[in-house]
């Protein structure tokens, strides 16, 4: 027998850790594809598509930050989309009725975040696993949504309300200072607090993460709530820039921002990956799918294009670690 | 290898002889040199302790475990057995404590999985046939029962009269079973023993697993014990008392370089648990523990002690008494207990202790977090500080606090979970067989801490497996059986044998 005291001392492969090494691949592969779009195209370059493309990733990128802590604790949020549309719907109509934007946003953001709460009670008190508790939430709410709107349209909300979505300030979509603002939030909250660090631990091993007293079931109510409450700001800023509010709005929503999670490296195992890398993978998505309009290629084709990204992000991120282990 | 027959010979030829069986795994030899024979419509008696080699020899018979080096003779003839298709072919069926039916099929089904009657229509199954075969051999081993209950709504010992009639029905002539009595009342007892009479009288031999000394000498027609992989004898029940069967199974050595210093006199009060049960099979377990004392918690496998630890820790509820900790009334989640000043060092450290993807630095320092950053806020670099301070402290191998702890050997990763108590600041460390799958440097190095922990004035309650060890470091032990406290064994009883002695059953 071998003394495998001393197998174990292997020098450290990189004095850079996994996750800013996977961080740098895909701000790599995001680079890649502007420089591809810059030659393919003359229009990508312009100040007004970078813009564009910016706004359009930070709409996903608001609903992906929040599911990315849910899914680095081993979870998934399949709700998102649907609450986006409740939240949009509930906040339209206090905006309508009261006249006062202020309260249409808390009702929205606190819609979001009660919906988030009851997937972690669903996931933590009753013990359903989170996929079906809130597959289940996603057609609760869709439910909840058509029977409240039934068949109607929200429209025309005032001016100050609708800068939020659409404004600009410096030369800059408001949707955008919005966007560096989450990001940094979220990147503190997960690497900078002991609550992040906590949720990290929970999505590595649960079982260990308990027995290290660590208190599982309040975090993962926080983590719900934070995803919930995250598709309550994105329903703002639906409702903000689209200037209306339809029961419908929330389906195109959800499997996108699961793409931007996974093409950002978290892993649906748990316990691996940055709401950064997400940022990066709602670059990657919205890009292509720019591109591809900048270049005519049919929208039908985007789905197919999306699967593809993701299937080989994944499969690069498991090569990439397979081989760091 | 020349004593492979024990004692003179009853018939010529054994049914099944193993010469010389050995199996290695790292780090440890299972099996060294085992020879063990098998005759005609015997029951032959396994005996050893925990660890002493009873599952390997039973995995290497059913051809789970493949050997590395010896013999398998079957009436004579030299055969192979490398896959569980070989231990079949020769008729040796397994019935293992956990019970491998399909819950929600019926008896029929389960008997003849796999081998189901065909229907006329292609892809069917000839439902009057299967179940007029089970009826039939249902009635070989003299189990009257509708044989299309589903097994889920089957007792213990109902499921376990299936499993036979499952081994039956493939023409086993080798039954083995692990520990069958466990699970049953006196009653059903009775009807397994009567089955077994019957089943010898058919001609079919039975290696049959025990701690419980009435069966082996109620039952047994000989008897073999184990000890650390090894074969150390093979006896008549006739030709030897209680007394001799436990010496032999006792009797361990172990390299034990560190010498404990013990306190003369134990410290205040820590731990008091009164009265406590739980819904994992324990009852009424009465314990304390004073600062300054590392008292052990032994018995068998599955005798309770891990539940005991986890229902002190708050990891599995409790229905019944109380646990006073400094003091205090606690009853909760593990949190709390963290945050009291309660450590759990779990069994299976891979699986409960650490999270193997990520670095020794968050592993040492996820249960101290609060303490380290009472603002919330969290701080690689000074983490890290705290974690050099751990690695220096602990002379854990480990190239960096950023090294993935998976990577690390097995006594590096317990050192692992035990800093990351360090850290927190527990007053009480729970060690739950601290000392498996580790080398013996690291063992004595475990041991060095546990002592100067508890002569800074913790305390330690320790599970152990190796009766020796226990010996060695503990100033006391209490010893369980069947979820209670069998007895507490002061310093000076505490022996290997009044240990054994407490823990098996002598009913």
């Amino acid at each position: 027998m071998t003394d495998i005291s001393k197998e174990a001392i292997v020098p450290p492969r990189s004095f850079l850790s996994q996750d800013a090494i996977q961080v740098f691949y895909r701000l790599l592969a995001a680079l890649l594809i502007c420089a591809v779009l810059a030659v393919l195209s003359d229009s990508f370059l312009s100040l007004g598509n970078i813009l564009n493309v910016l706004r359009q990733a930070s709409l996903t990128f608001f609903i992906a930050s929040g599911l990315t802590l849910v899914v680095l604790t081993a979870g998934l949020d399949l709700s998102v989309g649907a609450n986006v549309a409740l939240s949009a719907c509930i906040a339209g109509t206090v905006i309508h009725k009261t006249g006062s934007p202020a309260l249409g946003i808390l009702t929205g953001l606190a819609c979001g975040g009660i919906v988030g709460l009851l997937n972690g009670v669903m996931v933590t008190a009753l013990r359903i696993p989170s996929f079906i508790a809130t597959y289940g939430m996603l057609w609760v709410l869709n439910g909840l949504t058509y029977w409240y709107m039934a068949g109607e349209t929200l429209h025309g909300f005032p001016a100050g309300f609708r800068q939020i979505g659409s404004g600009y300030l410096f030369g800059l979509p408001i949707p955008v200072y919005l966007l560096l603002v989450f990001l940094g939030i979220g990147t503190l909250f997960a690497q900078r607090t002991i609550w992040g660090q906590e949720i990290y631990a929970i999505g590595a091993n649960p079982v260990a993460a308990r027995l290290s007293g660590i208190p599982v079931a309040r975090r993962l109510l926080l983590v719900y709530a934070v995803s919930g409450t995250m598709a309550g700001l994105a329903s703002i800023i639906f409702l903000s820039r689209l200037n209306s509010a339809e029961a419908d709005i929330g389906e195109s929503l959800t499997l996108p921002a699961i793409a931007a999670v996974l093409i950002g490296g978290t892993s649906l195992f748990g316990g691996v990956g940055t709401v950064f890398g997400t940022f990066i993978g709602a670059l990657i998505l919205t890009l292509v799918l720019n591109g591809m309009n900048l270049l005519s290629v049919s929208a039908n084709w985007q789905p197919l294009v999306t699967g593809i990204i993701v299937i080989l992000a994944v499969w690069l991120d498991m090569k990439t670690r397979r081989r760091a282990q | 290898m020349s004593d492979a027959l024990p004692i003179e010979v009853t018939s010529p030829t054994p049914l099944l002889e193993l010469r010389g069986i050995s199996k290695e795994f790292p780090g440890v030899k299972a099996l060294d040199d085992v020879s063990f024979a098998v005759f005609p419509g015997e029951v032959h008696m396994l005996l050893g302790e925990n660890g002493a080699g009873k599952s390997s020899l039973m995995k290497v018979l059913c051809g789970a475990y493949s050997a590395d080096a010896g013999e398998f003779y079957y009436k004579g003839q030299k055969v192979a057995i490398g896959s569980a298709a070989d231990a079949q072919k020769l008729g040796i069926a397994v019935i293992f404590q956990e019970f491998s039916l399909v819950p929600h099929l019926d008896i029929a089904q389960n008997i003849f999985l796999g081998r189901e009657p065909k229907g006329r229509i292609p892809g069917t199954i000839d439902r009057r046939k299967i179940l007029a075969d089970a009826k039939r051999v249902l009635g070989t081993i003299g189990f009257d029962i509708d044989p299309s209950t589903i097994v889920d709504k089957l007792g213990v010992a109902q499921q376990q009269m299936v499993e036979i009639a499952k081994a039956i029905s493939q023409n086993a002539r080798i039954l083995v079973m692990d520990e069958p009595t466990a699970a049953l009342s006196d009653r059903e007892t009775e009807l397994l023993f009567a089955l077994i009479a019957r089943l010898k009288a058919d001609g079919v031999s039975i290696v049959y697993i025990s701690h419980r000394m009435a069966e082996v000498f109620a039952l047994g027609d000989r008897i073999t014990v184990l000890r650390d992989g090894r074969r150390i004898d093979g006896v008549r029940p006739a030709d030897v008392t209680p007394d001799q069967l436990v010496r032999m199974m006792v009797g361990r050595t172990v390299d034990m370089t560190y010498p404990r210093n013990f306190a003369d006199k134990p410290g205040e009060l820590l731990l008091e648990v009164k009265g406590l049960s739980s819904s994992t099979g324990i009852s009424d377990i009465n314990i304390e523990v004073r600062r300054g004392e590392i008292v052990g918690l032994c018995g068998l496998v599955g005798s309770g002690r891990s539940e005991v630890a986890r229902a002190i820790f708050g990891a599995d509820p409790v229905s019944a008494g109380e646990i006073i900790f400094d003091g205090k009334t606690i009853s909760g989640e593990p949190d709390l207990a963290a945050r009291r000043g309660i450590a759990l060092i779990p069994e299976s450290r891979k699986s409960e202790g650490l999270a193997l993807l990520r670095s020794v630095s968050d592993n040492l320092v996820v249960s101290a977090l609060r303490k380290l950053f009472p603002s919330g806020l969290f701080d690689q670099r000074s983490a890290q500080r705290t974690s050099d301070g751990l690695i220096r402290q602990l002379r854990i191998a480990t190239p960096s606090a950023r090294q993935t702890v998976g990577l690390l050997s097995g006594g590096n990763q317990q050192k692992v979970v035990i800093g990351k108590w360090l850290a927190a600041g527990s007053k009480l460390f729970i060690f739950d067989e601290p000392t498996r799958g580790i080398d013996i440097g690291a063992k004595s190095e475990i041991f060095a801490l546990i002592d100067r922990l508890v002569a800074e004035g913790a305390a330690a309650l320790m599970i152990s497996s190796e009766q020796v060890e226990i010996c060695h470091v503990c100033d006391r032990a209490y010893v369980m059986r069947e979820g209670r406290i069998a007895g507490h064994l002061t310093r000076n009883e505490l022996t290997e044998e009044n240990i054994v002695r407490l823990g098996m059953h002598h009913a």
